[in-house]
């Protein structure tokens, strides 16, 4: 079952027929592991990855480090869910170490994530302060690498 | 000095040693310049991984170089390599060699071979090889002065040699047995019955006996069994292995021989005046590659499975039958029912389809009537590749009628 959604993980468009022949499963209980996985939120979405700067669409991304005031009975989790549920958070998480929680914030420009953090985010109550890191080069993510030259096949076409 | 006129080609023939003059060159690489000279070619034709060496290996290897390791090594290899190699081949297969005696890093697993067979064999001795093999092992016994006996397998009995086989062509010149399980070019892999029915084979006619097993890791949902972890098969085996293939390590020539004491002293002979050693950043490579490589290789193992499954399974909606390949990463499938000869399948597909696959004959003469289909590719490939492969079977089975 696990190795049907690597397969999925790596390629969402691999159909119950390719997979089914990889894994070596009727093409029916594929299928069936698939749907149940969409129902129970194992698979949460089918998606596809873009590098949009190379389409000179160029957002403008910051990671925000925040700290904040954790709550009576509910801890860092209200707080977080007001954050992140702004569009603009693109992600959340809480981390241990000087600050509480990590967002990466994307936005058309400079100003548009500066009068989110100013605007909407600092002003929270219960949030005490705000560290915000424009990124400059996306590198990996996902899993997936950007910047590099698309490898060339470097072996010999026929080999022993 | 030479006389020009005298550059004839019968001239310069006779300045190239007739064994070599008369060595037949690899089949293999007939279709290279046809090949190198065409675009948009999907190649199932090669023979080693399409990954990547994992990078801790790689940046092991990098780190070395930095650390100024540029220095030879001791003939035999890094005692901390053949160390961790006694170890795997302890924890592993249950065979113990001791590091410092009997083992030697060599530069790849080629190297090892050729070394066994020049230190064991004398002028006219035999060794006996299964049809079809790797194209190196009549090659290399010929080079060492012996005579390779070609011993027929057939997809009946899964490409694997039969004891009874061997055995009726056993001479009193019969120096040893050549296995190569998991296979190239047929995937095939050997039993424990099988191996079992060969090592007493050995024992009874006193032989030796060559296992050639860089395909160990790549065996899927059957166990590799290491030939000299058999009763009393340590003592008259050359296990021969490497990094190639289980960590896509190709390129930087390692491998190793693990025999009894005897043995590794005189292939450490030859390798001394030959090789001196192998490559140290290759060396410190394969250490990292030992230690912590595991998990790197069982990821490879699983993606592979997929492609087999896969390129079986396609090979025989198309309508050309495929014994289970179940080590190594080729298919062999039978190109029988197109009518056609397995060179003129090869040759028709490259320039029709642009799909290259490797004749059969070019790993001897059992290998006629199939064509080795390598998976290591990635699986949209190998799934265009066989799209065409359908259509070219297609239309040539409509041809034949």
């Amino acid at each position: 079952m696990k190795e049907i959604f690597e397969i999925l993980e790596q390629n969402a468009r691999a159909t119950p027929e390719q997979i089914s022949t990889m894994v070596d499963k009727p093409v029916s209980e594929v299928e069936k592991i698939i749907r149940q996985a969409e129902k129970d939120a194992i698979i949460l979405k089918y998606k596809t990855i873009i590098d949009w700067p190379k389409l000179g669409e160029g957002d403008i991304w910051a990671l925000i480090e925040v700290r904040i005031t954790p709550q009576r009975d509910v801890g860092f989790d209200a707080i977080a869910e007001r954050i992140y549920q702004f569009p603009e958070v693109y992600s959340a998480y809480l981390v241990s170490g000087t600050y509480d929680l990590a967002i990466l914030v994307k936005g058309k420009n400079m100003q548009e994530i500066s009068s989110f953090v100013t605007e909407k985010l600092a002003p929270l109550e219960r949030v005490q302060s705000t560290v915000t890191h424009f990124l400059l080069k996306r590198y990996k993510e996902n899993g997936e690498t950007f910047h590099l030259p698309k490898e060339t096949n470097k072996r010999l076409p026929i080999t022993p | 000095m030479l006389n020009t006129k005298s550059t004839t080609t019968e001239a310069w023939d006779s300045l190239i040693s007739q064994k070599v003059d008369s060595l037949p060159p690899s089949g293999i690489r007939k279709f290279f310049d046809l090949l190198s000279s065409m675009e948009d070619v999907i190649s199932l034709g090669i023979g080693e991984p399409d990954f990547v060496t994992p990078w801790h290996i790689r940046e092991a290897g990098t780190y070395s170089l930095e650390k100024g390791y540029t220095m030879y090594t001791s003939n035999s290899g890094m005692l901390e390599l053949r160390q961790e190699l006694a170890n795997y081949l302890e924890l592993r297969y249950g065979v113990s060699y001791h590091p410092e005696h009997e083992i030697l890093i060599t530069v790849g697993s080629s190297e090892g071979l050729d070394l066994a067979m020049r230190a064991i064999i004398n002028p006219g001795d035999e060794v006996i090889i299964p049809d079809p093999y790797y194209v190196a092992y009549p090659a290399n016994t010929i080079l060492a002065g012996g005579v390779p006996i070609s011993t027929p397998t057939s997809e009946e009995n899964n490409f694997v040699i039969k004891a009874t086989d061997i055995e009726a062509r056993i001479t009193k010149q019969t120096k040893a047995i050549l296995i190569g399980y998991p296979a190239n070019p047929t995937g095939a892999v050997m039993s424990k019955s099988e191996s079992s029915a060969i090592a007493e084979l050995a024992k009874k006619y006193n032989l030796l006996v060559i296992s050639d097993e860089i395909y160990a890791r790549l065996v899927y949902g059957v166990e590799h069994i290491c030939f000299p972890s058999l009763p009393e098969m340590k003592e008259r085996t050359i296990l021969i292995s490497g990094f190639s293939k289980s960590h896509a390590m190709t390129g930087w020539r390692i491998g190793y021989v693990a025999a009894d004491r005897r043995f590794i002293q005189a292939l450490t002979k030859i390798h001394q005046y030959t090789m001196l050693c192998a490559p140290t950043m290759a060396q410190m490579a394969a250490i990292e590659a030992l230690r912590n490589g595991d998990s790197e290789v069982e990821k490879m193992v699983q993606e592979y499975n997929r492609r087999r499954r896969l390129m079986v399974k396609r090979l025989h909606e198309i309508g050309l039958p495929c014994f289970e390949p179940k080590g190594a990463f080729y298919a062999f499938p039978s190109i029988k029912a197109t009518g056609m000869n397995s060179e003129d399948f090869a040759e028709k597909l490259l320039i029709e389809e642009k799909v290259a696959v490797v004749p059969g004959p070019a790993f001897g003469p059992c290998g006629e009537g199939f064509v080795r289909c390598c998976y290591a590719t990635s699986l949209s490939d190998i799934e265009e590749a066989l799209r065409r492969m359908d259509r070219f079977v297609r239309k040539n089975k409509l041809n034949t009628k």
